[in-house]
């Protein structure tokens, strides 16, 4: 690792691409009427929103709870989470407990300690998480692995907007853009929303440029099961999907779910948490507001879970899955990551089912 | 062969005695940094009879002797400072009996932690023991001699608290008896309602008697346990967060842990919090207590739970808990050595200072770990530090640093927990006079000729 490989491309300040206007004519105010955790209608919906434009004080900078979802809730393509992030920094507000975010922030420092595989022009992104190396296997990934990076060199950092830190993004971000252009990669496949996201909407909204191209991993896998369609023996059970919060920061992936579940013959159970309406794994208020919330959160997504009869939960991250797997297991439901549900469609044995 | 070795050999028979270079090399040291001092035998006894005849046998011959269990004491509490016959009590590990109502076991001196867990775990699933985090070869007798801590003492104290009864091979040669026992069939007090003389014995480093048999107080073990850790960046709000959680009454253990590496610790203080229930309704309820005492800081930011996940949360529930010994080999060399003394919660923010600056200042690898004993009462907290054994000025660096807590814990109303001979000197020093004068008449009425563990308790 070199000096410049840490340091990166300091000095590459970056502002916030927002349109007020959009704002000023917006006819529903649905980043916060639907908001699942602040109860306003349309008019004080836009009256906070322009106080948080103005710079004043609102509610919402004390009362959101960080579950990203605004992102996907306004449909105007502005960026009201980014802009309370930014707010929340500027005043000094903090989110979490200071112990809890400057954990978060040492453990995303690089530090040397990044792997690469056998890089090609295409690779597969693990952000900083080394099990997804347990995960990727089998013929899903046979044309591109081991063509992969992880660690924190390559870590995205949009973590910290759950942290209202924007400035260790802006800091991060264009070093890790950088870091990854010199691997010499043109596409990469990105194994977590938030990564994904990192490239696709935090950086353009911040006016950062990318190189490369960027793909979810949601995209790669229906390919790719498209392509092993004939090997596909429809899996038949009942799952009920549990959503990030990362996914709102990439809205237009999540349709692969379905796509993915029809595909490999999964009844995707229609229930209340799901979609726009899905509740966040919880994992992230506990840390920042303790018990009520995040167990409040909890109990509704899995007795909801429970009642539509879902056998299995599927995850798509590992935080969640980390969070909710031993309660819902508890529960009679299975825990197993999107992955290995593919890989069991194609007749391959899952790492993680039922852990 | 000399006449006490041939003494010795008739008493536990030729496999178990030796005065041999590599056995007597062994058994000159201990894991830690004290220099090593040779005996001159090395016994391996199975019987309480046995060990009576080496008392008799080293009283006739004014031979010093030191009773040794696994020697993970660290502080050089097992070293022979003035030769004679170290006696390995390995050879009685037997669990005599379990009273399951009455919630106690038996077990010889030589019965290790280890031992006796995976006996409790496949025939009294119901019931437990204070396991202290050392290596599972430690024993119970050796660990309640140094007044130890484990799982349960947030609950019900220092683990000699929890002891039942003593059977003791006195210098003379003499059984006694120390507890209900002294009377009764049955072990289930140390003294209560009678004079407790286990005093006598516990703290002592074998320096007045040989535990033969420990009776030990068991407790209910629940069906679940659970962890969950506490951050704060705020050293100082510590024992208040500790007084919080203490008067929950829901916590099984705490420990407090603050370090710079991995990264993922830099920085903060970490409250570990240990729970046990039943049933999931119970820890839940639990919990919810638990994440409820400390509401207040949460909601002023200033600390909150963080997130374990399922790897860091089974390393946490071990029992021991193995990666205190990793830590051991953090330098490579496996030398790992702490200074744990006994003082009041409320000094947790200086004691945590004073460790960075002594690590900065001999440039060492460093952790705290506290525990805490009873409902806040006090606490042990550890000033740790590693080093290669192969790099003799990084030894002479820790020790150096040690040196220098030991003159801070004092300052700070501190006492020291299994202290060194040095330590025991500075102790004895500062003492009341008159507390000193007791222990030396005890000492002295105990062991006239001052052949047991000597050195230790004694004025040079
Ligand atoms: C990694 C690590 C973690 C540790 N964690 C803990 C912890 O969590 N809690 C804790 O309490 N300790 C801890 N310790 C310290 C120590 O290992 C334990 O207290 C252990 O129980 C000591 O037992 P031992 O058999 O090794 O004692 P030894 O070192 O063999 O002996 C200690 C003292 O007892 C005397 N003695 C031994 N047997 C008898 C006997 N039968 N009769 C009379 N005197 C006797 C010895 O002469 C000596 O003075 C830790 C140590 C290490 C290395």
């Amino acid at each position: 690792m070199n000096d410049r490989m840490l340091k990166g491309v300091r000095g590459n300040m970056t502002t916030l691409k927002f349109d007020e206007d959009l704002c000023k004519t917006c006819p529903t105010g649905a980043c916060l009427v639907k908001c699942q955790y602040i109860d306003v209608g349309k008019d004080e919906a836009k009256e906070e929103m322009l106080k948080i434009i103005k710079g004043e004080d609102s509610i919402v900078l004390d009362d959101c709870v960080t579950c990203y979802a605004c992102e996907e809730y306004c449909k105007r393509g502005n960026h009201p989470f980014y802009l309370i992030t930014q707010r929340r920094e500027d005043k000094g507000i903090l989110t979490a407990p200071r112990a809890i975010t400057r954990q978060w922030i040492n453990i995303g420092e690089p530090r040397g300690k990044y792997k690469l595989g056998e890089m090609k022009e295409k690779a597969l992104s693990f952000g900083f998480m080394a099990q997804f190396l347990e995960l990727v296997k089998g013929r899903l990934f046979e044309d591109v692995m081991p063509s992969y990076f992880f660690g924190q060199e390559y870590f995205c950092n949009v973590v910290y907007i759950h942290f209202a830190n924007t400035s260790i993004i802006k800091e991060r971000l264009p070093m890790v853009i950088d870091n990854i252009k010199k691997l010499g990669v043109k596409e990469v496949v990105f194994m977590h929303d938030e990564c994904y996201a990192a490239f696709t909407s935090l950086a353009p909204a911040f006016g950062m440029e990318v190189p490369f191209k960027s793909v979810h991993y949601f995209e790669y896998l229906y390919n790719r099961l498209q392509e092993l369609r004939d090997e596909i023996r429809p899996v038949g059970v009942k799952v009920a999907y549990q959503r990030p919060c990362s996914s709102r920061l990439c809205p237009d992936t999540h349709h692969y779910v379905e796509d993915i579940m029809k595909l490999i013959g999964v009844d995707l159970v229609d229930r209340t948490y799901q979609g726009e309406n899905a509740l966040c794994c919880g994992s992230i208020f506990r840390m920042m507001y303790g018990y009520e919330l995040a167990h409040d959160v909890q109990r509704r997504n899995i007795d909801d879970m429970v009642a539509h009869g879902a056998e299995y939960c599927v995850f798509n991250c590992h935080g969640c899955q980390d969070a909710l797997a031993t309660e819902i297991a508890k529960r009679g439901i299975k825990p197993i990551h999107i992955v290995d549900l593919c890989r069991m469609a194609i007749g391959e044995e899952p790492e993680t089912e039922g852990e | 062969m000399s006449d006490i070795n041939r003494s010795l050999t008739e008493i536990v028979g030729e496999h178990y005695v030796s005065n041999q270079p590599e056995e007597l090399y062994f058994y000159a040291r201990d894991p830690g940094l004290m220099p090593p001092h040779k005996p001159d035998y090395v016994v391996v006894p199975k019987t309480v009879e046995e060990i009576q005849k080496i008392v008799r046998l080293a009283n006739q011959n004014k031979i010093p002797i030191v009773p040794m269990g696994a020697g993970m004491a660290l502080t050089g509490l097992v070293i022979p400072l003035r030769g004679g016959i170290v006696i390995d009590m390995k050879r009685m590990n037997k669990i005599i009996e379990v009273n399951e109502k009455a919630r106690y076991v038996i077990v010889e001196g030589g019965t290790s932690h280890g031992l006796l867990k995976s006996y409790l775990d496949k025939n009294y699933p119901r019931l437990r023991h204070s396991i202290p985090d050392s290596p599972a070869t430690a024993t119970i007798a050796a660990n309640v001699m140094i007044h130890g801590q484990g799982r349960l003492t947030q609950q019900y104290g220092f683990n000699s608290d929890m002891v039942a009864g003593l059977e003791v091979v006195l210098p003379s040669g003499d059984i006694c008896k120390i507890g209900s026992c002294s009377l009764s069939p049955d072990w289930f007090s140390k003294g209560a309602p009678l004079p407790d003389l286990s005093g006598l014995f516990l703290g002592w480093f074998g320096a007045t008697g040989i535990i033969t048999k420990v009776a030990l107080k068991l407790y209910p073990r629940k069906r679940m346990r659970d962890v969950e850790i506490f951050v704060t960046d705020r050293g100082n709000l510590v024992p208040d967060i500790i007084y919080e959680l203490t008067h929950t009454e829901m916590v099984e253990d705490i420990n407090i842990f603050t370090q710079p590496l991995p990264m993922i610790f830099k920085d903060n203080h970490h409250i570990t919090i240990f729970m046990t229930g039943d049933t999931d309704e119970e820890l839940e309820f639990k919990k919810k207590l638990i994440f409820g005492a400390l509401d207040r800081f949460i909601k002023g930011k200033d600390g909150g739970f963080m997130s374990v996940g399922l790897a860091m949360k089974q390393t946490l529930l071990e029992m021991p808990q193995r990666s205190v010994s990793r830590f051991a080999d953090v330098k490579k060399g496996g030398g790992f050595e702490y200074s744990g003394p006994i003082l009041l919660v409320e000094r947790y923010l200086g004691c945590t200072r004073k460790l960075v600056e002594l690590a900065s200042k001999y440039d060492l690898a460093y952790s705290a770990m506290a525990r805490i004993i009873g409902r806040g009462h006090c606490m042990m907290f550890g000033f740790s530090f590693t080093f290669n054994r192969a790099d003799p000025d990084m030894m002479d660096r820790v020790r150096k640093a040690l040196q220098e807590v030991s003159d801070y814990a004092l300052v700070v109303g501190g006492v020291f927990w299994k202290p060194t001979i040095e330590e025991q000197r500075m102790a004895i020093e500062k003492m009341d006079p008159n507390t000193w004068n007791l222990m030396k008449m005890i000492k002295k009425n105990l062991d006239p000729d001052g052949i047991m563990n000597p050195g230790n308790w004694e004025v040079a």
